[in-house]
């Protein structure tokens, strides 16, 4: 393992349950690194869509650990930052240091701005943005002790770099984590932390595979299912494919992640098929 | 293991040296095959000797040493003629082609309104349409492949902020990223990607001369190295002087390989911060 791109640091993923958290935490470790990966692991009422669950999270620590690394699974809500602290700290505590931050937890509920209850606002930009920042203050003190420098990795989208009807909460929350970066990168560039975004497409996970989902981008179909939306999303796209993989964004997490991008820092990295340039 | 571009052959143009040959050595460690291309002559409004057809052959030894095949020949990207019997031999040489990265540059400097008709002419001929050429002469290889491909285009943190004393420059650099995300839309459904790297200062012989030192340190008499890493740092985040050829390769190896089989249409900053200062 010590030719990994990654070999021997420590990685923190938030949302690691499943989806592209998990794959960063897979990814990761494939490539030497150990975990602490967190995620809340309980449904959310103004979420429309069944959350990652305990028995996911300790999936993505068996999986983790069959590439011979080390994990420290543990269920906390990116809305709590004392509870995200504890994280951490034990993380640090169990695996010795702290190099990477991959603050990839988020939620998504669509509704048109003027119908959307309050709740629903205030949720999604605590989550998608407020819990960002949450990450990175729990994590910061420790990559600076380290002393040996650091990548953090915030998950922004498409929709922090250009606007999507319907979702005004999600696109403000991930315009906010692209400004969050780059204040970030620049407060942390004297330690040799770098900041950046990966902002991605459509991603074959359950945030966009689920009926509301489908609804918003399929209003014309009456039950519309994943085969109604492959269309729609591709014709979002520049490249001819309806939606990346979870793998295409740990990629670009990896990349960020390893010295190979050690002069790197208060980027917006798209993993979008093009959707901006469309 | 395999490499990351394992079986590819790319096509770089300003091979000889610097960032070029960067390229061309980490992308045949990852298993790619090169052909390499310099004008290998020097250029009458640029201050500082380009490279020599020596330089290009040390990169084709640097590159075989490494197991990776090479065709290197001297083309200029103002002559389409010349590029394209390049490529066309390489690719006949080497079986296909994959990866292109448009790399030939130079710089020169002066306020806008001193600068020679000449002095614009040749910055835009070389680092704007040179590019635009070198992707025309690949583009019918890569479409006839018919494996997609990636084409990363060089522009620089000048291709998407300005620096004073270098219009041209800017003007042709950032004329690049509009250049690469339209041919990220044309060739989007060929599966071919387009995307640029956009460094800050990095430590090649097109920054480290007397003409440069002189620009970033107006007021020192006989400007170093030294002087100018002190002023170029001043302009990027992280507390280095500037960065390194290899950092752009690695920048360019990611974009080049299926690692970003789904990115396109983007710009690319290895500026250490250059544009969030």
């Amino acid at each position: 393992m010590s030719r990994g791109r990654v070999a021997g640091r420590v990685a923190l993923v938030t949302g690691a349950a499943r989806g592209q958290g998990r794959a960063h935490a897979v990814r990761l470790a494939e490539e030497g690194a150990d975990v602490i990966a967190v995620d809340v692991c309980a449904d959310l009422e103004n979420v429309p869509y069944p959350l990652g669950t305990a028995a996911d999270l300790a999936e993505t620590a068996r999986q983790v650990e069959r590439l011979g690394r080390r994990v420290l699974a543990r269920q906390a809500d990116v809305r709590d930052l004392g509870a995200l602290r504890a994280v951490v700290d034990e993380g640090v505590a169990e695996l010795g240091r702290l190099d990477i931050v991959c603050a990839n937890a988020g939620v998504n509920q669509p509704a048109p701005a003027k119908d959307m209850p309050e709740s629903v606002w205030r949720d999604v930009v605590d989550i998608d943005l407020g819990g960002v920042w949450r990450t990175c203050a729990a994590a910061i003190p420790h990559l600076i002790a380290g002393g040996r420098g650091g990548s953090l990795v915030l998950t922004s989208s498409a929709a922090g770099l250009k606007a999507y009807a319907n979702i005004a909460h999600y696109t403000a929350a991930k315009h906010g984590v692209v400004g969050l970066t780059k204040t970030l990168a620049q407060e942390l560039a004297p330690h040799r932390i770098r900041v950046n975004t990966v902002s991605p497409t459509q991603v074959d996970t359950p945030m966009i595979m689920n009926e509301p989902m489908y609804r918003l981008f399929c209003p014309g179909v009456a039950e519309p299912t994943r085969e109604d939306f492959a269309p729609v999303s591709q014709a979002m796209n520049a490249l001819p494919v309806p939606w990346v993989e979870p793998r295409d964004v740990s990629d670009a997490v990896l990349f960020l992640a390893s010295d190979e991008a050690r002069y790197i820092t208060g980027v917006a990295l798209p993993v979008d098929a093009g959707v901006l340039i469309k | 293991m395999p490499g990351r571009v394992e079986g590819k052959v790319a096509f770089i143009t300003g091979a000889a040296r610097g960032q070029g040959r960067s390229h061309a050595v980490r992308l045949a460690q990852e298993g790619a095959d090169i052909i390499a291309v310099d004008h290998c002559a020097d250029i009458d409004t640029v201050g500082y000797p380009m490279a020599t057809a020596e330089d290009l052959a040390e990169t084709a030894r640097q590159v075989e040493k490494f197991g990776g095949r090479v065709v290197a020949r001297e083309a200029d990207v103002r002559d389409t003629g010349s590029l394209r019997a390049a490529v066309d031999e390489g690719v006949a040489e080497l079986g296909r082609l994959d990866i292109v990265c448009a790399n030939a540059g130079i710089l020169s400097n002066g306020p806008s309104h001193e600068l020679s008709e000449q002095t614009w002419e040749q910055m835009i001929d070389i680092n704007l349409s040179g590019v635009w050429r070198t992707c025309t002469v690949a583009i019918p290889h890569l479409i006839a492949g018919g494996r997609g491909g990636s084409i990363v285009l060089t522009s620089s943190v000048a291709g998407l902020r300005s620096y004073s004393g270098v219009s041209h420059y800017v003007a042709a650099k950032h004329g690049v990223v509009g250049l690469m995300k339209t041919l990220a839309q044309e060739l989007a459904e060929h599966s071919i990607r387009v995307n640029t790297v956009n460094p800050t200062q990095v430590d090649t012989d097109m920054i480290q001369n007397e003409s440069m030192y002189r620009l970033f340190c107006p007021d020192v008499e006989n400007p170093t190295r030294e002087d100018f890493g002190e002023a170029s740092g001043a302009t990027i985040l992280l507390p280095i002087p500037w960065v390194e050829s290899i950092d752009v390769s690695n920048a360019v190896l990611f974009l080049a390989s299926d690692e970003a089989r789904y990115i396109t249409g983007v710009a690319l900053p290895v500026d250490a911060g250059a544009l969030v200062i």
